[in-house]
């Protein structure tokens, strides 16, 4: 589904990435952990296709298809979703009103007709419940005045609604208490099937308690420096990035 | 990246105004100039009584001895109004029972704008009277409020028709002293609407008028009259756009409304004349004198705006709160764009006890535009307990335009509470970016975080004309995107 290969990415002459290769495969979730400021974000929005970056080098296809050729709601419509680490605030505009438009653009992407307000409302009411998402948080504006928490479910949430085939949430998890952890973990997992793939990127194993990966990736100072299984998250968690910091040093 | 940002910004605003296009009729006009003879030809070409000549002379005479207004935030150029034309008429038979005897090129005009008559004949609750540069076209529904005592038509009809009401009225809340444009209005004023409404009568549809500046060099001078007798309520509706011109065009109204006990006057409009090209040339200069007065107790009257057109706008809807217990509202959303400039606000004088009164200001800049809200809000001695609560937002795409807030407030009685919230917002990178990743292309997210932002607004206008301001702020921003 996802085939990155080589690809370097820098912002402002300060290259980011160094060279990271990633494969994801329909069916699979990937967990991609590092410590702060090792560019996890900035392979998230290099895939969502944030312009803010500069692609020096390498490769991505996305079902076959030169990602890098395609506009953010291009890859948006194509079913690549993107949980922001930091959502954003739009205000005015009311969820319902956002997320009708986002669906509408999608299906017609897919030469579908738009959901009728029925279809819509009901839509929102189970994706809701899967959730748990407050009810007034719904007829709110988009993320104003939604506190931290709120805002992590809110992606959750849109995610559910969008049903993508290549989800890419980054940091979801962070600074969630455990009742909304397991409520991020929920969406994650029902989203999950053999026609779709997930990519989680977390400063923690803790989320990976409730997700489980196929794969675990280190990301560290712009490149992948161990992938393994789902052991490798414990590893991680026993022996801290000191451990991943030091072996960097020794080599 | 933000060099990057106010490009995409500036591709998606730059967008040329959409309704341009001129319809060849032909006309019958008095040449360039104004003098005493002017008015007394316009006078007489309307077939009108000697008072409203008297007026129109004592205006002219007023007018000669005031100065063109200077304006802070405004860039005006000189105006020579030796250059403009004072009266133009489409040339059409006297009288015209159906549509079909309407001329077929002015019929396309307003199928073009969007608003085909025939159709709107149909649509229920709306009645329509079309005023196409200074004679009215066509008025529908009339029969259907004559039966209610309402009156609705022209002003020149209602001059000819009920010569006691329009004078009793006329000049009563805006007299012709009032501005330099007013007088030159009260003066050289060519058609409008007059709207009448007797005790006790709620007017069972949305009155709307739609004018149109259509001749070279015409200036533009409707005069709309709106009488509410006690406990009577009415919704007016007024929209425009105007064809693409070289020259620019001045456009001078007076809106004049009277509200009695417990009557209520809505009043809406939609302004979108030419704007004038990227550069600036061309466009009208709108420059308004519109207000209200609420005369009795318990009386309210509420303007709602949304301006996207015009190249320079000069307008306060204003409420005079006379009555105790009364009600002022002011609700608008100021567009502008490329060069545009807009300088619009209301004034709310507090005369009566317990008078309320509330403004919603959403100003949106982008281009090289400016936009100025200027708003008083003043209580005089014996306005026991007013209120006033304002509300002043602006929000600017790129940062090439401007936006100004001039809130003035006098207060001359302890017990008044006058709040005021003021706060300025830009459309954002992330913003548009988090919209893209859902799927919304950049000017669809332009368009959603402008309505949103404009959304209290535009609520408070009906259901129909709601629909029309929202596609009306879409096609303002629009351009060439990628
Ligand atoms: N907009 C930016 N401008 C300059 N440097 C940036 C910007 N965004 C990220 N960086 C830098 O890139 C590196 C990687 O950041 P990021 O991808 O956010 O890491 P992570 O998500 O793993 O914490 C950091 O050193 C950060 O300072
Ligand atoms: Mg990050």
């Amino acid at each position: 589904m996802l085939v990155i290969k080589d690809l370097k990415v820098s912002i402002e002459g300060g290259e980011i990435l160094k060279g990271v290769s990633l494969e994801v495969n329909a069916g699979e979730v990937h967990a991609i952990m590092g410590p702060n400021g090792s560019g996890k974000s900035t392979l998230a929005a290099v895939l969502a296709g944030r312009d803010l970056y500069e692609v020096d080098s390498g490769t991505i296809s996305y079902m076959g298809e030169d990602l890098l050729e395609k506009s953010p709601e291009e890859r948006a419509k194509e079913g690549l979703f993107l949980g922001f680490q930091y959502p954003i605030e739009i205000p005015g505009v009311s969820m319902v009103n956002f997320m009708k438009t986002a669906i509408n653009e999608m299906r017609k992407h897919r030469g579908e007709e738009p959901l009728s307000a029925s279809e819509f409302l009901k839509k929102m009411r189970q994706k809701k419940e899967l959730v748990e998402i407050d009810s007034s948080l719904t007829n709110r504006s988009v993320n104003e005045g939604f506190s931290g928490g709120e805002k992590k479910k809110n992606e959750i949430f849109q995610m559910a609604m969008l049903e993508p085939k290549l989800a890419v949430l980054d940091e979801t998890d962070s600074g969630l208490d455990i009742d909304a952890l397991k409520v991020v973990a929920r969406g994650v997992n029902n989203l999950r099937s053999s026609e779709n793939a997930i990519i989680v990127i977390t400063h923690y194993q803790r989320l990976l308690d409730y997700i489980v990966p196929d794969y675990v990736h280190v990301l560290y100072k712009g490149r992948i420096v161990r992938s393994g299984g789902k052991e490798l998250a414990l590893l991680l968690e026993e022996k801290g990035y000191e451990w991943i910091r030091q072996e960097e040093l020794n080599l | 990246m933000q060099k990057e940002q106010d490009q995409i910004l500036n591709e998606v605003t730059t967008g040329e105004y959409k309704y341009g296009f001129y319809t060849d009729i032909e006309h019958d006009s008095i040449g360039k100039g104004l003098n005493e003879d002017v008015i007394r030809l316009i006078s007489e070409k309307k077939n009108e009584p000697e008072f409203m000549l008297q007026f129109r002379l004592k205006a002219y005479r007023h007018w000669l001895t005031m100065k063109m207004p200077g304006w802070a935030h405004l860039d005006i150029p000189p105006i020579d109004y030796q250059e403009l034309v004072y009266y133009s008429a489409p040339k059409q038979k006297a009288r015209l029972s159906s549509l079909d005897e309407v001329d077929p090129e002015l019929l396309e005009t307003f199928n073009k704008l969007g608003i085909p008559l025939e159709e709107q004949k149909h649509l229920a609750g709306v009645a329509v009277d079309a005023v196409m540069d200074s004679v009215s076209v066509k008025t529908t529904f009339k029969e259907t409020l004559a039966e209610l005592g309402i009156i609705f038509c022209s002003f020149s009809e209602a001059v000819r028709e009920y010569p006691d009401l329009v004078r009793q009225y006329m000049g009563s809340v805006v007299p012709y002293t009032d501005n330099y444009y007013a007088a030159l209005n009260s003066a050289v004023f060519s058609d409008g609407s007059f709207c009448y409404i007797p005790k006790g009568v709620r007017c069972p549809m949305e009155l709307s008028t739609y004018f149109r500046i259509n001749a070279a060099n015409t200036g533009q001078f409707e005069r709309t009259l709106i009488v509410a007798e006690d406990n009577s309520y009415v919704s007016y509706l007024e929209g425009c756009t105007a064809p693409m011109r070289d020259e620019n065009q001045l456009h001078a109204a007076i809106v004049e409304i009277v509200a009695m006990e417990g009557a209520e006057v809505k009043y809406a409009t939609v302004q979108n004349w030419y704007p004038g090209n990227k550069e600036g040339k061309g466009g009208i200069y709108n420059f308004v004198t519109k207000r209200g007065i609420c005369k009795g107790d318990n009386s309210k009257i509420s303007w709602t705006q949304v301006e996207t057109g015009s190249a320079i706008t000069w307008k306060y809807p204003s409420c005079i709160l006379k009555g105790d217990n009364t009600t002022g509202e002011f609700y608008s959303v100021a567009l502008t764009n490329n060069r545009q400039q807009a300088d619009t606000g209301t004034k709310m004088i507090h005369i009566g006890k317990n008078s309320k009164s509330i403004i919603v200001s959403k100003g949106i800049s982008s281009g090289v535009s400016n936009n100025s809200y200027r708003g008083l809000v003043k209580v005089l001695r014996g306005a026991e307990n007013a209120r006033n609560f304002s509300q002043c937002d602006s929000l600017l795409l790129g940062d090439k335009c401007g936006a100004h807030t001039f809130p003035y407030i006098e207060s001359n009685n302890q017990s008044a509470i006058i709040e005021h919230e003021a706060t300025t917002s830009r459309i954002g990178e992330d913003q548009i970016f988090y919209c893209n990743q859902r799927g919304i292309a950049t000017e669809d997210a332009i368009s959603l975080i402008v309505n949103g932002y404009a959304k209290e607004v535009l609520n408070k206008l009906p259901m129909e004309f709601a629909v029309e301001a929202q596609k009306l702020l879409q096609i303002s921003l629009e351009g060439s995107v990628g």
